[in-house]
């Protein structure tokens, strides 16, 4: 009988095409996402003079430097407008599927490649972005690539990988009322640091991730990079497979039986060896939030910011100094009541429908104290949000309903953090500089955002609901 | 690519840990083409913040750094930047998966090596040989690295990757042959 395998390795052995003797092999592409910002690799390729092996594998989507304004006028910006204008041709003239601005599909790549069905289990997908490791929440494997890469796989549909190590976190047990996914992987952050995962791919199990639906199971594999790991993996299972069945590009019919049939039987075989494992506590993980300007940076709510003086050494001393004079901390403050300038709630990590019901569940008859923008991880959930009556939730309290796309997470079509500001964002990265030039941002759920909102300080969603 | 054998050359350390590629590269410069240098670029933020900030565009051909050097976007800007601006070797204690693969394949050599900012920091030059893996402190001490055999031809030979798969095509064109019908997106 066969050892027993990882998720991750049978996915791995069925998509080695061939393997070099240090260990490395050559994987086939299922599906190559590209966006905006690929048009360095399209620029490869033309050099190179070789042609797109796979049009119908490959689909484009603007969504780095579009506009979350009314989009009846131009893009103003000129080069974000090149951008999204030579992602359009790219895409005619290499005969891929494009969702661009005017698209009733379009959105943030990691919302809509779920959302019409071409993230499946079992498959590999990649992308030029590091918040690729989204899409492992179906159990493919999914991780994000550069531009040289994404030259390789637009001539190729391959890609020379070495095989990374597997690292399992098991989260066993419930969580409370008010804690979200992005609780626990903040929580899993901390706990592992930014560099826990280097060099591994993440398999997160246990009761409390198989409780959980697919947006929020997404939220967790995306911030898998976070960590430092190379994917985020969740074994697919009958919640996956509800949520996929009859979306447009996914299979149907007898080939969906066979595709179904194929899944049941990815997950982790007993007795599976993995080369580290973790283990949390559900009931141990409280609303959480970073105070720093790395995601390991993260503390409960409730919590004080680390003091300098009591790290163990210079250079952690000096980390955390660097850290508070960025983001304008007293050493030891406390976190709750931080005066807050503005929120964010969006992203590839807490752009879909149930993230905005949670915002709209703290917001409804309340009114922001600073100003807000909520932007839609794209068109689809839009749609969803407002046949639900969200949007006006959001505006009734004061917030700015904007159009989809990635927005103030990464701040490329304009929609920054001014200097010195703090911001409360659902976003994943709370880098210097990342939201804008000297913007300082508090990673949080869209719960926690909203409460942020609503007291114009950093709140605990607990004592608000 | 140029290809990459020896380097000997002044260093510079930058000893922080998880310098993310937000930092390497804002996001902002993100949209330029390549053709205009990405040298300026590189660590823009910080050069305007600190006065003092370690690394300069053309200085230096050797930075050593804190772990977790390159964490973040995917961006390949990061590794433009660095090597647009002179830099042929980071070495640090760890780096970013995907930063480390953008960096081979632009023939920027990563090494990775415990305790490199304690170890390194204190010298003003060094010399790498990567076909011996070994790097030579100005007192003449030899430290040894590891580095996947693959990613040392590469950067030694300054190869195409893209030339390399194709040599593969048959075995591709068997394995995509073979590939479950589900597996394809439906035609929507």
């Amino acid at each position: 009988m066969a050892a027993p395998r990882t998720l991750f390795e049978k996915i791995w052995a069925a998509h080695a095409v061939t393997t070099r003797e240090d260990g490395t092999s050559l994987l086939w592409i299922d599906r190559h996402l590209v966006h905006e910002g690929s048009f360095h690799g399209f620029g490869m390729l033309e050099h190179s003079g070789r042609p797109l092996r796979r049009p119908d594998l490959t689909f484009a989507m603007a969504d780095h430097y579009v506009p979350s304004h009314d989009r009846r006028h131009p893009i103003a910006d000129p080069e974000a407008a090149g951008l999204v204008t030579t992602l359009a041709a790219n895409a005619a003239r290499h005969g891929i599927t494009h969702f661009g601005l005017d698209s009733p599909d379009q959105g943030i790549v990691h919302v809509v490649g779920p959302e019409l069905g071409l993230t499946l289990p079992g498959l590999v997908l990649v992308c030029g972005d590091s918040h690729t490791s989204t899409h492992g929440a179906f159990g493919t494997l999914a991780f994000g690539i550069g531009a040289s890469e994404v030259a390789h796989v637009l001539a190729t549909q391959s890609l020379w990988q070495k095989r990374p190590r597997t690292l399992r976190i098991t989260i066993d047990g419930t969580l409370h009322q008010h804690v979200a996914a992005k609780d626990v992987i903040l929580a899993v952050i901390a706990r592992i640091g930014a560099a826990g995962a280097v060099g591994h791919v993440i398999e997160y199990a246990g009761s409390a991730i198989r409780a959980l639906g697919m947006e929020a199971r997404m939220t967790i594999c995306n911030m898998s990079i976070e960590a430092g790991g190379r994917a985020g993996m969740i074994a697919p299972d009958d919640v996956t497979f509800g949520w996929i069945s009859g979306r447009r590009h996914a299979p149907r019919g007898a080939a969906w039986d066979a595709a179904v049939a194929a899944w049941r039987r990815l997950p982790s075989d007993p007795g599976a060896v993995f080369d580290r494992d973790v283990s949390i506590d559900a009931g141990q993980i409280a609303p959480t939030i970073t105070w720093g300007t790395t995601p390991e940076a993260a503390l409960p709510v409730t919590g004080r910011v680390p003091n300098p003086d009591d790290a163990p050494d210079a250079a952690a001393r000096q980390a955390i100094a660097g850290q508070l004079a960025y983001m304008g901390l007293m050493p030891g403050a406390a976190l709750e009541g931080t005066p807050v300038d503005r929120v964010f709630i969006g992203s590839c990590t807490n752009g879909r429908l149930p993230d905005l019901r949670a915002a709209a569940l703290v917001l409804k008859g309340r009114h922001a104290t600073i100003p807000g923008l909520v932007v839609p991880g794209s068109v689809a959930v839009k749609r969803e949000a407002e046949a639900e009556g969200l949007d006006r939730v959001f505006t009734e309290a004061g917030l700015v309903w904007g159009e989809p796309g990635c927005s103030m997470c990464v701040g490329m079509n304009g929609d920054l953090v001014a200097p010195g500001q703090r911001c409360a964002s659902t976003s994943n990265r709370n880098f210097e500089g990342r939201q804008g030039q000297g913007a300082r941002t508090h990673l949080m759920s869209p719960a926690m955002a909203a409460a942020a909102a609503i007291a114009g300080a950093i709140a605990d969603v607990r004592k608000l609901a | 690519m140029t290809p990459f054998t020896i380097l000997s050359g002044p260093i510079t350390l930058l000893d922080r840990p998880n310098i993310d590629t937000d930092q390497i590269i804002p996001a902002r410069f993100l949209r330029k083409p390549r053709s205009a240098g990405y040298d300026n670029f590189l660590f823009a933020d910080l050069r305007t913040r600190e006065n003092a900030f370690p690394l300069q565009p053309h200085t230096v051909p050797i930075l050593v750094a804190g772990a977790n050097f390159g964490c973040g976007s995917s961006r390949e800007g990061a590794v433009y930047a660095l090597v647009d601006a002179g830099v042929r070797c980071v070495i640090a204690p760890s780096f970013g998966d995907i930063f480390a693969g953008n960096a081979g394949k632009n023939g920027l050599l990563t090494i990775e090596l415990p305790d490199a900012p304690a170890r390194l920091g204190a010298a003003t030059t060094l010399a790498i040989d990567l076909p011996a893996q070994t790097i030579t402190l100005p007192d003449g001490t030899l430290i040894a690295f590891e580095i996947d055999a693959f990613r040392k031809r590469c950067l030694v030979e300054g190869l195409d990757d893209i030339g390399l798969t194709l040599v593969h095509s048959d075995a591709l064109a068997a394995h995509e042959a073979a590939l479950p019908p589900w597996s394809a997106p439906r035609a929507g």
